[in-house]
């Protein structure tokens, strides 16, 4: 028979009054599941805002996954062709983009549209526009700008500087346009009427897309055929594409992190369950039924995992504002991508964050659970006698995933069989962490000559099964520290060699416009300081669904001299000079085979032409192709191809003086006039912004081991005092015993770091050989980093020392009646 | 051999103190074996653990081979135990971590008093030999007790306590396991302090002492 249902709420406050007598198990479990929710969600929160803001992006104006006319040069082109595009049938909308730079650096990306044709039946009208917009307003002067709540806070302030101010003021009424702030829109981003997107880029009569919102009813006449080029969605690798490698790493980490967590999770439900033993068998006793019992059990885990949801959640949410803006800024610098500077959270975030706590408490508990429900002994079972037997399978699943990541080294080409490989590398890593540890203690003990040296040894191989959990955490956590700090560091090292390098020019300057350019070549051929002006030029390509910049330079020393090339044909600098050769970056080259020697063929003005690939070089932080061809053969295929960047050679002692007078003859300004050094600054800047996230990924994953350490050598500790009275009553005093704990477990967490230390090295040369190439087309020299992996193993040693000092202190202060409480039931 | 004099125990409990005994005095002769009888809770295993020095007294004093083991420190009574002491438990009495003869060697080895043949003689007369490898765990409770009084005699100590040895065991192993701790205690010279509720067993020793209202009558 069976207890009633209105009995039943007493069964599961028996099962809850165990949380109750042991409060801090409770705790640990809580932070566990706490910090694997929070640093999931977190992450999950960053990556959502970035995609978010790329599909707002795309689906409002479609920017690369629509069917639309560039300029085969580049840049923007006249509107005429667009009135011409209409006029013979083609659903054609213009779109007029450009950056608007305002005093204190500040900037905005100005994105003008016509609201009539971008509506038309056929054009995915329902995203194209923000919610709240309105055609009227829209359209009247003086006009009305779409724009996020922080940007129009920005802009009324800045509207107090009158020469700024006077930017938007419209012709016609002499008023400032309306602020319409919508949530949807990114920070910087403005929307606008086109017209009034040309007065404020001072671009009259331009665009620089038309989108299609029909299929085009022919081919594209010739006179446009001449200037623009059309290009279809699948043609275009949209942000996604682009970003999807950052997206992935710092998902992979926090995935990790998320596993970390539930180590702990999985430890306080386990110590929970093995206690509760008897209860179940008194439950058992009492009528409740097996099924019964695990219906309440999972309800009580359930319970916990939603309960502990909410605050890991709120904290997800807080590491996700302090990470964004440091993300924001390296997916702009680095992709081009507006991410908004503030989060807007979806109710499935929410919910993926509930979901994902009450998943993984249920997953933490599987085995918890099959142990409890089998009809089994009513004591406690003792984690050593079982330890063999579970060491064995540990051991044998951790080959297992070896061999899976020796097979996917081997065969896997994907950026994800790379993930899965290091997945397999890490786990069967901390699979066989256990028996490796163990046999390294019995060696000690073996080799120990005394006997309080060996039952240190013996006693820590003891201790070994309720920490191995811990310790597998620890790993994981040091491993990834070493393997992603080395690539890191390696990175940053190679980065910085190769920006000294590459901007050897003592000055670089971008001009406005053309005859600002031209303007500005007859000042500098007058000018004595200039050693020589290295004009370029470029252009966009597409080849093979890449978007390939191609860009034209000028041979000289400064390239050859310092241009670091991967590989090459013998003179390459003299082929480029001299014949259709070319250089390629080497992400371009992996992507599409490509080695010194081979030609490829570009389309270019007057139809493909042929190009012998001359040097590979190295591109650090370019998501795009590249290719480098002499500027006069770009000329001759290319002929509108963007001139207007120049990279100066100049006396350094007189780059200032120089810069200065370029300032005052053509305003330049810091957009588009840098000197060597603010250019590596900015990039380092970047670089370090990129990292940023990964940085405190790494300090959390290792802050949540030293949680999984200390939730562990708490819980051990009660348990410990029934193995430490027999030694005490032998003699050896509350004091000493405390120094040998502390040297037992310094030692275990020596051992993991130097067992870390390889798997970290392995990880890292995973890292760079085999994810980078893949997730970003380059492939970085391997560095080690000694001083590094000291200071990892003194912060393991901290982190252990920390763990272990309230359960030290708990064992110093204990009295002797609960020592003597082991022995007897007497007192 | 040992002198208790004017031992007062209180233990301070939610319900106020409890004064377990007060101006008790006990004497223990060199090669004396002394049963120590009372109802449960009437504080004999405090007064053991007193006398083996892990507990402090609140007043009295407790010379044990010459020594004042009041007057000492937590490590320094810990250094006399070592050396001077043999204790057997009613239970838990093994290091876990360590087999059967590392066990029973663990004391005599920490103290530096190893004697190869005392060893040898322990492990054959407590039909140890084929057992000497196996854990804690692997044993039976008899064989765990075996091993816990080879432990404490090993170190050949001046005075043995012990607090129902063979409390956890069935009566006829139990028996079979007194008797032999007792031989061997004979044997080893020692003066030996057992806790018992069983008259039989106490019996076997030379006095009997009864702890009663806190007072050893």
């Amino acid at each position: 028979m069976t207890v009633s249902r209105f009995a039943q709420g007493w069964v599961l406050h028996a099962l809850l009054s165990h949380w109750r007598r042991h409060p801090l198990q409770l705790l640990m479990l809580a932070c566990g599941l706490i910090a694997a929710t929070a640093l999931w969600s977190g992450v999950q929160a960053l990556n959502d805002q970035a995609r978010n803001s790329y599909d707002q992006a795309a689906e409002r104006f479609n920017s690369l996954a629509q069917t639309q006319l560039i300029s085969r040069a580049g840049g923007d082109f006249s509107e005429q062709h667009y009135i011409d595009l209409r006029r013979m049938g083609w659903k054609v909308t213009p779109l007029l983009e450009g950056r608007l730079e305002l005093p204190d650096s500040q900037s905005l990306r100005i994105i003008g549209l016509d609201p009539l044709t971008l509506t038309l039946p056929g054009v995915q009208s329902s995203r194209s526009l923000p919610g709240n917009f309105d055609l009227s307003r829209f359209l009247t002067p003086p006009g009305q700008l779409l724009v996020s709540q922080s940007t129009a806070d920005s802009l009324k302030h800045l509207w107090e500087n009158t020469q700024v101010a006077q930017l938007f003021i419209s012709a016609q009424t002499g008023r400032l346009p309306d602020l319409q702030v919508n949530p949807e829109l990114t920070d910087e981003e403005v929307i606008t009427d086109i017209h009034l997107a040309q007065q404020l880029l001072q671009q009259p009569g331009k665009v620089t897309r038309l989108l299609l919102t029909a299929n085009p009813p022919g081919p594209l006449p010739e006179a446009q055929q001449a200037l623009l080029r059309l290009i279809t969605a699948e043609d275009e690798a949209d942000l996604t594409r682009l970003t999807q490698s950052f997206h992935l790493n710092l998902t992979a980490l926090s995935l990790l992190a998320f596993v970390v967590g539930l180590l702990i999770v999985y430890s306080c439900i386990n110590l929970a369950f093995e206690q509760r033993r008897p209860l179940r068998r008194i439950l058992h006793s009492c009528g409740v039924s097996q099924r019964q019992l695990l219906g309440w059990l999972l309800a009580e885990l359930l319970l916990l995992g939603v309960l502990a949801a909410l605050p890991g959640l709120i904290t997800g949410y807080l590491i996700a504002s302090l990470l964004l803006p440091d993300l924001a800024a390296s997916l702009r610098g680095l992709y081009g991508a507006q991410v908004s500077g503030s989060l807007t959270l979806q109710p499935a975030w929410w919910l993926s964050g509930v979901a994902m706590a009450a998943g993984g408490v249920l997953l933490a508990a599987i085995l918890p659970l099959i142990r409890l429900m089998k009809p089994a002994t009513t004591q406690p079972e003792d984690k050593s006698k079982r330890f063999p037997y579970v060491c064995s399978w540990l051991t044998l699943t951790g080959a297992l995933l070896w061999l899976i990541a020796l097979l996917l080294m081997q065969a896997g080409e994907s950026l994800a069989s790379g993930f899965l490989l290091l997945t397999s590398l890490l786990f069967g890593a901390a699979l066989l962490m256990p028996a490796c540890l163990n046999g390294l203690l019995k060696l000690a003990e073996r080799s120990s000559r005394g006997p309080v040296s060996q039952w240190l040894w013996a006693d820590a191989r003891l201790q070994l099964p309720g920490l191995s959990l811990a310790l597998m955490a620890l790993l994981l956590a040091l491993s990834t520290s070493i393997g992603v700090g080395g690539m890191v560091e390696g990175f940053r090292k190679t980065f910085s060699g190769w920006l000294d390098q590459r901007l050897a020019a003592e000055i670089y300057l971008r001009a406005d416009n053309p005859q600002q350019a031209e303007a500005i070549e007859h000042w500098l051929a007058d000018r004595d300081d200039v050693e020589i002006v290295l004009p370029s030029r470029r252009t966009e390509i597409s080849l093979q669904g890449w978007p390939v910049e191609l860009r034209g330079f000028k041979p000289h020393a400064t390239y050859s001299d310092h241009w670091p090339l991967l590989s090459s044909l013998p003179s390459p600098w003299e082929q480029v000079a001299e014949q259709p050769a070319l250089l390629i970056n080497e992400q371009l080259a992996r992507n599409l085979n490509l080695s010194p020697g081979d030609s490829i063929q570009l389309p270019a003005a007057e139809g493909d032409k042929t190009f012998i690939i001359a040097a590979i070089y190295s591109d650090y932080g370019n998501p795009k192709g590249q290719l480098m061809l002499s500027i006069e053969r770009m000329l001759l295929h290319w002929p509108d191809a963007v001139a207007g960047s120049y990279a100066l050679r100049v006396q350094p002692r007189k780059v200032d003086a120089l810069m200065q007078a370029l300032i005052e003859h053509f305003s330049l300004d810091t957009s588009n006039l840098f000197d060597q050094q603010a250019v590596k600054g900015y990039s380092t800047q970047l670089f370090e912004r990129t990292f940023a996230a990964t940085h405190a990924l790494n300090l959390f994953i290792l802050g949540v081991a030293a949680i999984a350490l200390f939730s562990s050598l708490l819980m051990l500790s009660a348990m410990r005092l029934s193995q430490l009275a027999p030694v005490w009553a032998c003699g050896i005093s509350r004091r000493s015993l405390m120094l040998y704990e502390l040297v037992k477990l310094l030692t275990l967490a020596m051992l993991t770091a130097l067992l870390a230390i390889p798997l970290g090295l392995l990880l890292n040369l995973c890292l760079v050989k085999i994810i980078n190439v893949r997730a970003f087309g380059w492939e970085l020299p391997l560095y080690h980093f000694p001083g590094q992996w000291l200071w990892l193993l003194s912060l393991a040693l901290i982190a252990a020392l920390l763990a272990a000092l309230i359960p030290l202190l708990r064992l110093y202060f204990s009295s002797p009646s609960d020592l003597l409480r082991s022995f007897s039931h007497d007192n | 051999m040992l002198t208790a004099t004017g031992l007062c125990k209180t233990y301070n409990t939610p319900q106020g103190p409890l004064q377990v005994f007060s101006n008790l005095n006990l004497t223990l002769l060199q090669g004396e074996s002394l049963a120590l009888m009372g109802e449960s809770g009437c504080g004999k295993s405090t007064l053991l653990q007193l006398l083996a020095g892990l507990e402090q007294a609140d007043a009295g004093s407790i010379a044990l081979a010459g020594q004042q083991l009041l007057l000492m420190s937590d490590h320094q009574r810990a250094l006399f135990r070592r050396q001077h002491l043999g204790i057997v438990f009613q239970q838990l009495n093994l290091i876990p971590s360590l087999t059967a003869q590392d066990n029973l060697a663990f004391q005599a080895r920490i103290a530096g008093k190893v004697d190869l043949d005392w060893m040898e003689t322990l492990t054959q007369r407590l039909e140890l030999n084929a057992l000497t490898e196996r854990y804690p765990h692997q044993l039976s409770g008899g064989q765990q007790q075996r091993v816990a009084i080879g432990r404490a005699l090993a170190l050949k100590p001046a005075l043995i306590l012990a607090d129902e040895p063979t409390g956890s065991l069935d009566e006829r192993t139990g028996d079979a396991v007194m008797q032999l701790f007792l031989e061997l205690v004979r044997d080893s010279g020692a003066s030996l302090l057992m806790v018992t509720h069983s008259a039989r067993l106490a019996d076997l020793l030379d006095r009997r002492l009864t702890l009663h209202n806190g007072q050893l009558q």
